[in-house]
């Protein structure tokens, strides 16, 4: 209806509330990529040999690779890749032991954010007893609750700590569940990644608190290219936060990092995402290309892996979140809401591979279109022989606001199983009309009767986020909307 | 309260209101039956500010102020309220959570601090209480799932809390069984103040035997061509409206 398009085009006005930029003195690399940018990156970490040796074979092999650019659901003009700076870290961070040593400029940025990086202190409702690994362009700036944590025996911190202080579990894990010879970005990654988080769950262990890590892309003309790894002995449970935000700029950057989960027998990790990216302007110009390789195994029997993602930024995602069930009893699930509003494109969802024996996946998506923009949901559930008992159930839900927007759902199913049962669930909906205005009937303008109905209708997926960060995240939900009700 | 002067409003070219006055006044309740089709409904959203709608005529005051200027947030921030014949789902919201939005919401524009938690959920039990709906109800979705007279039920609970000036209810007595009409009746029984008006637009003569009202008014095609007391009600169940279609018929021919 034409009033519903009117009062959508009104609502789809907001500002992108984290765009500005720090005056950090920053070291940045030249622009470009070839072996000695790849060298220059190993040597400013300090590494060790192997750790050079396995990024230049990625980054051999990358060099063989295309670039993907026509199965995904997006469009936008070839990447540049010499025209990239690969390594961009704030001067004044070295080994740090206090916070005094860090530019003040840098501890502000991450209050501006909301992000805490002084133990005691709680800023706006994000991190109240949540221990955060800051990273800004391609380093980590602080690790916060790092004794407390190693009190349990838990390691968290940056995966260039990691490299030099737990070299046997990097070696072991990395790369084990998402190899450089996976796609075109995880062997940029791994030949040019920059920093990230690492994480280990002793046996047995619960995690006492919420980890997370923030990433903040702040120089121009960078790549952030960061690595998390979080493995989970036996028995054990961690629950995970990302967070990212950058400046808003005329020109396109690219954030193409790699998570990799490991969970062993009986142990239980939740990865929750919310990806605030810069999304471009309304034209479209600008914005993070967030190319994303993300993918846990359940190794050991009746271990678990739940990914839970909101996804309102980035001018364009590719993601999709993974888990191979490996262990017998295994589970995986992926919760996720993307929105796009404006010119964004999004192509996401998940992969399920079903390999032990009575696994089981549940898919929960979301996807919310505004604007002109596209937003696709591309999952495959696969069942492989001998997975007897696999059980999946995917809802794919998509919600339409306005007439210029596109929502697609790519979902694959693959059994070679006969006992698999596999239910697949889709629907598309508009907001009516109706509803927005019993809504106002009770005194609820429309921006934020949209936001309520959105709200309600990403509930399954809102509910999986631990506390906080589902407050947070109804509240982005809104704002990515706004100027778009229906 | 609310003045209804020579209101004309309709849909694309159709004219469905032709002509509509009301005066009500505080504390009182008016009572609005007629045929289907006669606009009562039309009537109701006119006044709650649906958009659909284009007012082509007339002019309607609601405690002073000019309610046709009145975006319909502000008419309901302004103390109207519209239980509807058909009351919309909301999925996933709850119905607290709506009711809190609202009153948030009111209050802003009224100029009124926040209320405080304790307050709120004092006033959802107290209310809950008065419409006797089971506390499984408030906490669900917005009518998600709900029966007929559940929803109908809900839209009486939604008035007890935001406490309206004006209500309006449209045909909440239909699909409720014989407990439920008499609950819903005692709930707007309870409400009924010397501030607080209403409008009952109803099909039978039963609910108002509940909620006795001061005036009944017979709506047809899109004007009021009969008003009385309560006591019309009950001839209009005996006779019907043919006789007063007739009785209009007489004037057109004379
Ligand atoms: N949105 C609309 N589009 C087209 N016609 C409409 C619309 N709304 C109302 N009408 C017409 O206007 C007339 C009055 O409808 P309305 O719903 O107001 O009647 P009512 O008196 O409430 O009837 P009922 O007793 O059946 O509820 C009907 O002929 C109806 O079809
Ligand atoms: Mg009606």
């Amino acid at each position: 209806m034409a009033k519903e398009n009117e009062i959508l085009e009104e609502i789809t006005g907001s500002e992108y509330k984290y765009g500005f930029s720090s005056d950090i003195e920053t070291e940045t690399a030249p622009k470009g990529l070839n072996e000695d940018i790849v060298r220059f990156i190993s040597k400013k970490k300090n590494e060790p040999d192997w750790m050079l040796e396995s990024r230049l074979k990625a980054y051999r092999y990358w060099l063989t690779l295309e670039e993907p650019r026509h199965w995904a659901h997006i469009e936008y003009p070839a990447i540049d890749f010499q025209d990239i700076i690969y390594y961009a870290a704030p001067k004044k961070i070295k080994e740090l032991t206090s916070l005094d040593e860090v530019d003040p400029e840098l501890l502000r940025t991450f209050e501006k954010l909301g992000i805490s990086l002084e133990e005691q202190k709680r800023l706006s409702g994000v991190q109240s007893n949540i221990a955060v690994d800051a990273v800004i362009d391609s380093v980590s700036v602080k690790t916060t609750f790092k004794e407390t944590l190693a009190e349990k025996g838990i390691i968290f911190c940056s995966f260039s700590e990691a490299v030099q202080e737990h070299p046997e579990l990097i070696k072991k894990f990395m790369g084990s569940v998402v190899p450089y010879t996976d796609n075109y970005y995880a062997a940029l990654n791994a030949a040019v990644f920059s920093d990230g988080s690492f994480c280990y769950i002793p046996k047995g262990v619960r995690c006492p608190m919420e980890l997370s890590t923030y990433f903040r892309i702040n120089t121009l003309g960078t790549g952030q290219f960061e690595r998390t790894l979080l493995v989970a002995d036996e028995g054990s449970y961690v629950s995970y936060l990302e967070g990212c935000t950058a400046p808003m700029r005329d020109e396109n950057q690219l954030h193409a990092a790699v998570v990799e989960i490991i969970a062993h027998k009986n142990a239980e990790v939740k990865y929750s995402t919310v990806q605030n990216w810069y999304p471009g302007n309304k034209e479209g110009k600008g914005g993070i290309y967030n190319f994303v390789t993300k993918r846990g195994i359940c190794l050991g029997d009746n271990s678990k892996i739940s990914w839970t993602q909101v996804e309102t930024g980035s001018a364009i995602t590719w993601k999709y979140p993974s888990v191979i069930l490996k262990g017998n009893h295994s589970i995986g699930e992926f919760y996720s809401v993307a929105v796009t509003n404006n010119r964004q494109q999004a192509d996401t969802g998940t992969k399920m591979t079903h390999l032990g024996k009575n696994t089981r996946s549940t898919i929960v998506s979301k996807g919310i279109s505004a604007g002109f923009s596209n937003n696709s949901y591309r999952g495959l559930v696969r069942i492989a022989k001998g997975a007897s008992n696999a059980r999946n159930h995917s809802q794919c839900d998509s919600l339409l606001m306005g007439d210029k927007c596109g929502a697609h759902t790519f979902p694959y199913i693959e059994i070679k199983d006969k006992s698999a049962i596999v239910e697949h669930e889709a629907t598309t909906s508009k907001i009516s009309e109706d509803q927005v205005f019993y809504c106002k009937q009770r005194g609820i303008d429309a921006e934020k009767a949209v936001a309520l109905i959105v709200n309600g209708y990403c509930k399954e997926v809102l509910n999986q986020l631990p506390m906080e960060f589902a407050v947070e995240a109804q509240k982005l939900l809104a704002v990515s909307l706004e100027g778009s009700v229906g | 309260m609310l003045s209804i002067k020579n209101l004309k409003a309709g849909i694309a070219d159709k004219e469905i209101l032709k002509g509509f006055n009301l005066e009500v006044k505080a504390g009182e309740v008016h009572a609005i039956m007629g045929p289907n089709g006669s606009g009562k409904s039309t009537l109701a959203s006119v006044l709650a500010g649906r958009e659909d709608y284009a007012v082509t005529e007339g002019a309607v005051q609601f405690n002073g102020k000019d309610l046709l200027d009145l975006s319909p947030e502000d008419r309901a921030r302004e103390g109207l309220f519209l239980a509807f014949q058909y009351p919309v789902e909301i999925p996933g919201v709850s119905n607290i959570n709506f009711l809190k939005t609202a009153i948030a919401e009111i209050r802003k524009y009224r100029g009124l601090p926040p209320m405080e938690a304790k307050d709120f959920l004092k006033l959802v039990k107290e209310k809950q209480a008065l419409v006797e709906l089971q506390v499984t109800l408030a906490n669900r979705s917005v009518n998600e799932g709900f029966s007929g007279g559940e929803k109908k039920r809900n839209e009486i609970f939604q008035m007890a809390v935001l406490e309206p000036c004006l209500a309006i209810l449209d045909e909440t007595d239909s699909g409720l069984d014989i407990d439920a009409l008499r609950i819903v009746a005692n709930g707007v029984n309870k409400l009924r103040s010397e501030n607080r008006s209403f409008v009952v637009i109803t099909h039978y003569q039963r609910l108002l035997e509940y909620i006795v009202p001061d005036f009944v008014h017979v709506m047809y095609d899109g004007k009021i061509v009969k008003s009385g007391p309560k006591e019309l009600a009950l001839e209009l169940e005996a006779k019907g409206y043919d006789w007063i279609k007739k009785e209009l018929g007489d004037v057109i021919e004379a």
